[in-house]
């Protein structure tokens, strides 16, 4: 187990270091110059000159992605702005603030979306779907199959202002969804974002319903379920040891790309309910042609999902002991 | 007379599928005695399987229905409540299934799927029924059966599987073993010691055994009595002696001279029955097997299209040929192509 | 459907003409890695599908290859007809070899090899017609017959016993036997010289079973076409065949004519398989019933194959030598001419065995209680 995490491990590192090469190109293949952005109204080819030192863009691209690596790996004293510790994404072109700082600032707003998110759309989805394969042909499954169905074509930018609109301006039930730090009182911080957390997971949950509905029933059929049946378990005690066992492998799969892509930052809704999470850091450094900044969110949001990816395949090994030997 | 330990009358089964009802078991009636071997013999889609599932309730309540009689030592099993079905399962009445790797569960050890109706029937401890399964897998020929046991299936070769899947249905002594084409997915050498196995378990539990295969062979070789199913009912039943030797009806004929054995000759072709077994969806007016029968001819009138022999209990056949014809038939026609070939001794 | 006309009496496996070699297999080995460690991931190991091998079929012949699953008699299948290529050793056809050809020079080769496959739901295209599949290998092969391709093509399904008015039909409007003969007949469509069969009536119910044996007797007799013939199922082999092969861990154990396999076999696993099939006993007399041979456990793993001979781990002859030394596959004294067995202590032909053999515990431990 510990050789295939390490396995694992390196090769994620490998695809990181790719992805950043791939990342700087794609930044020098736009066509803006940063530095023509931060320079303002008044800017003169001197001063512009000055700023392509300052930032290093008067440097080759090898020798640019060079520094980027060797800040990030063993930090850098070199700032203008002031000394960088490792993990030194540099500091912003526009806030002139340490990227890594930003990044961490932001965090706490994502990963909480995504943690209460996560655990709404994991009950709700796999409950419903749960129960819609037990009554399998029922009416309960009728209308669950059929809801999750209507709910997945969906979408947040329209369900998020319709709930602020009914549950917050007009009925006054909930506050405006906010982030309060979670250290300082729970309370707020859950009622600030049980809105955008019900909305982002009615979304999710339906993709959770059939799934969970469909392989349950997929599941059902499978002879060594219909051998555990024969030798005189309960229904119940084959539906929750055998078929959610076998269950487990395709949810525990997506569940894993999920989690990972929330967790790098889920645009639309902190757009939608104004939540300045690492989704709307992404789309803010892209806007400004803030290079550092990118880099950073972009390649923090990679590991986020390789860090998933690797989570999920130790999971696989857990579920089921075929995987554990191979 | 006492009734029979099972007794199956007049059993229906049919399912509802997009295409319309398929008529899988259409009027089944037999006995089996404790003790006994049934030997059911059919080839796909004959109902076979369905039969054995249903007795045990193991169907699919929501596209099929079930109509008749099964007693099982005095209990009527097909309007038993489902908990009486459950205490019944593994317990009184234990099944095996053809393929072992899909048949026991991944996820688990072997000796927990083997403890497990342990546990349940008998209300055992975990510990207690991992010390039984240990032993059962011990009987039925699994070597260091304490380290095996928190193996799992996928860690096993298929003949101890088969083993281990045994060693789980007798667990509880049940008094009926269904064996559905057990050593079907098995190499021969391994098929003859899982036979044998049965055969030796068999004496020593005192279990009666439904076993159901498409192969004569090793019909001839496990079972007391047998059954010949075609397209959802019975067409010829009797001791194996009987049924083997002296057949009375043509499918059976068919079979026989379709089959090739080790001993057959081999100057003459096989004989196969010709086409194909009917759909159930639409399955033949009168007698199932007379679109594929040869003999249908020497039946007076049009009786073989508008009626349907059946097989009664007085009755070894569901054939519309008289007692002589059948008699006349196989000893003249049938039997001639039956002989062994010359043994070579060179 | 229609009937299978007579056949006409069996060829003679003597016939000189017949003996004229068409395949020569010479020390066939396949082994497939086995990947793993760390952290590279490299070979740790070759899984001895088929180790060493020699066949020959002759022109005509049908020649029945048996074994139980992992004794490498498919993968031999899939070598020769070249799906797989070989990892040592010559595949000689019609005195070329073809084991290492390249696809350009297998191209001509591919039209006179044909294969049939086990399961004739998987290996028919469900989106072509009859008609499409059963030409298909003429398209490919750029092939105009005389008439043009649809009259071939109804006059092979004619032979394999289907209605030529079935041309537009799909795959899934037939019946398992049924889709088993236009398999046939898209193997006849080029008219072959070898044909090899890999499990052809496996999946197969009995009573359908014997139309296609009976089909692909025809067919072997009537066209003179060669048959590599691999089964599991020996009475059907026994049918089909004038020569047979046996295997077991990638080796051929034994070797010969069908009826000293069948009646005299020299090599105690031969044997042990021929007295593990169930047999019927239709005839009114009682022969006293069968020997029994039964085994031990299954077959090892062709990843780490015992040494010296491979069957000694379940054999109850095995001695010292048959650990150290791997028996050559010879003909023993008293075999017919061409009968070849790999053995150090083979099976006395003549005399029949006196008591059972029970290797395997369990059921030697539970016939001692009852006894």
């Amino acid at each position: 187990m510990l050789r295939f995490l390490l396995r694992r491990s390196l090769g994620a590192v490998v695809i990181l270091f790719l992805l950043s090469i791939v990342a700087f190109l794609l930044f020098f293949g736009m066509p803006r110059d940063p530095a023509l952005l931060m320079c303002g109204k008044t800017c003169t080819p001197a001063n512009l000159e000055n700023l392509h030192h300052v930032l290093g863009l008067d440097k080759s691209i090898p020798e640019q992605y060079g520094i980027f690596l060797h800040n990030l790996v063993l930090g850098s004293d070199g700032f203008a702005q002031g000394p960088c510790p490792a993990p030194c994404f540099g500091y912003s072109y526009h806030t002139n603030e340490q990227v890594w700082g930003t990044l961490m600032d932001r965090l706490p707003i994502t990963v909480s979306l995504t943690l209460g998110g996560a655990v709404c759309f994991l009950v709700i989805g796999l409950g419903t779907g749960l129960i819609a394969a037990w009554k399998r042909g029922t009416l309960v499954d009728k209308t669950f199959t059929a809801g999750a169905m209507v709910i997945s074509s969906m979408q947040i930018y329209f369900l998020g202002p319709l709930a602020l609109a009914v549950l917050v301006y007009q009925t006054h039930l909930f506050e405006k969804p906010a982030y309060h730090e979670f250290t300082a009182d729970p309370a707020t911080w859950f009622t600030g974002l049980i809105i955008p957390w019900v909305v982002l997971s009615t979304i999710f949950a339906s993709q959770y319903t059939r799934m969970a509905r469909s392989s349950m029933i997929e599941q059902l059929q499978e002879e060594h379920v219909r051998t555990a049946r024969a030798k005189g378990m309960s229904r119940r005690y084959v539906f929750f040891r055998y078929a959610w066992r076998g269950s487990l492998i395709p949810i525990v799969t997506i569940f894993g790309i999920d989690l990972g892509s929330l967790l790098g930052g889920a645009i639309i809704t902190e757009y939608t309910f104004g939540l300045p999470g690492l989704g709307r850091l992404a789309v803010e450094s892209v806007f400004f042609s803030d290079l550092p900044l990118l880099l950073g969110v972009m390649l923090f949001s990679a590991t986020m999902i390789l860090l998933c990816n690797i989570v999920v395949d130790a999971a696989y090994a857990y579920i089921d002991p075929r995987v554990r030997l191979a | 007379m006492t009734p029979a330990f099972l007794s199956v009358r007049d059993l229906h089964v049919s399912f509802r599928t997009e295409d319309g009802v398929v008529r899988a078991v259409d009027g089944l009636s037999f006995d089996l005695d404790q003790g006994k071997t049934l030997g059911i013999v059919g080839e796909s889609g004959s109902g076979k399987s369905v039969t054995n599932l249903t007795i045990l309730g193991l169907h699919n309540p929501l596209f099929t229905t079930v109509e008749g009689e099964i007693v099982l030592d005095g209990q009527e099993l097909t309007t038993a409540h489902e908990s009486e079905l459950e205490k019944l399962r593994g317990n009184k009445v234990a099944m095996i299934f053809q393929d072992p790797l899909s048949a026991l569960s991944p996820y688990y050890t072997v000796g927990r799927q083997i403890a497990e109706p342990y546990m349940k029937h008998t209300g055992a401890s975990r510990k207690a029924a991992w010390k039984r399964a240990v032993e059962m897998l011990g009987k039925v020929g699994i070597p260091h059966p304490a380290e095996r046991a928190k193996d799992y299936p996928h860690q096993f070769s298929g003949g101890m599987r088969q083993r281990a899947m045994i060693a789980m249905a007798l667990i509880c002594d049940p008094d009926l073993l269904i064996a559905d084409e057990p050593t079907t997915a098995l190499d021969v050498t391994v098929q003859a010691q899982i036979l044998d196995l049965l055969k030796d378990l068999q004496r020593e539990f005192g279990t009666a055994i439904i076993f159901i295969t498409h192969d004569l062979g090793v019909i001839a070789d496990m079972a007391d009595d047998i059954m010949v199913m075609y397209a959802g009912g019975a067409i010829e039943r009797g001791t194996v002696r009987e049924v083997l030797r002296s057949p009375r009806h043509p499918y059976t004929w068919g079979l026989l001279n379709s089959m090739p054995r080790l001993d057959s000759d081999l100057s003459t072709p096989l004989s196969p029955v010709p086409g194909a077994p009917p759909s159930l969806l639409t399955p033949p007016p009168g007698c199932r097997f007379h679109p594929r029968c040869a003999f249908q001819d020497r039946v007076g009138g049009n009786r073989c299209v508008t009626e349907r022999p059946l097989l009664a209990p007085d009755r070894a056949s569901a054939c519309h040929l008289t007692a002589q014809q059948k008699h006349t038939i196989f000893i003249d026609e049938i039997k001639p192509r039956l002989r062994h070939g010359q043994e070579d001794t060179a | 459907m229609t009937e299978d006309p007579v056949l006409p009496a069996p060829r003679e496996a003597t016939d000189e003409a017949a003996r004229e070699p068409l395949l020569v297999v010479e020390g066939l080995t396949k082994h497939f890695p086995v990947k793993g460690g760390f952290p590279v991931r490299r070979t740790v190991g070759q899984v001895q599908a088929v180790d060493g091998i020699d066949l020959t079929v002759h022109v005509g012949e049908s020649f029945g290859l048996v074994g139980e699953s992992g004794c490498g008699k498919s993968t031999t299948g899939r070598l020769i007809t070249r799906l797989i290529e070989p990892t040592a050793g010559t595949i000689t056809y019609r005195g070329r070899d073809i084991g290492h050809a390249s696809r350009k020079q297998l191209a001509p080769i591919r039209s006179e090899i044909q294969m049939i496959f086990q399961d004739p739901y998987s290996s028919l295209n469900p989106r072509q017609t009859v008609g499409k599949i059963v030409s298909g290998p003429m398209e490919i092969n750029g092939i105009e017959p005389d008439g043009g391709r649809e009259k071939r093509v109804r006059e092979l399904l004619e032979i394999v016993g289907l209605n030529p008015e079935h041309y537009n039909r799909f795959p899934h409007e037939f019946s398992g036997g049924q889709r088993q003969r236009i398999g046939v007949a898209r193997a006849l469509a080029l008219e072959p010289k070898l044909i090899v069969a890999d499990e052809p009536v496996s999946a197969l119910d009995v009573s359908i079973q014997a139309q296609v044996v009976n089909l692909l007797q025809k067919v072997q007799r009537e066209l003179g076409i060669a048959f590599l013939f691999i089964a599991h199922d020996l009475a059907v082999v026994r049918h089909f065949s004038q020569r047979v092969a046996v295997m077991y861990l990638g080796k051929v154990i034994e070797v010969g004519d069908r009826d000293s396999i069948y009646t005299r076999p020299r090599h105690p696993y031969t044997h042990a398989l021929l007295s593990a099939v169930p047999e019927v006993n239709v005839t009114d007399e009682d022969t006293g019933g069968r020997e029994r041979i039964r085994l031990a456990g299954d077959v090892p793993s062709p990843i780490n194959p015992p040494s010296g001979c491979r069957f000694r781990t379940r054999c109850w002859k095995a001695r010292d030598r048959c650990a150290a030394e791997e028996p050559p596959l010879v003909q023993l004294s008293g075999n017919h001419d061409g009968h070849l067995t790999a053995c150090h202590f083979p099976e006395d032909p003549t005399t029949a065995r006196e008591e059972d053999i029970v290797l395997d515990p369990a059921l030697a431990a539970l016939e001692g209680e009852s006894k």
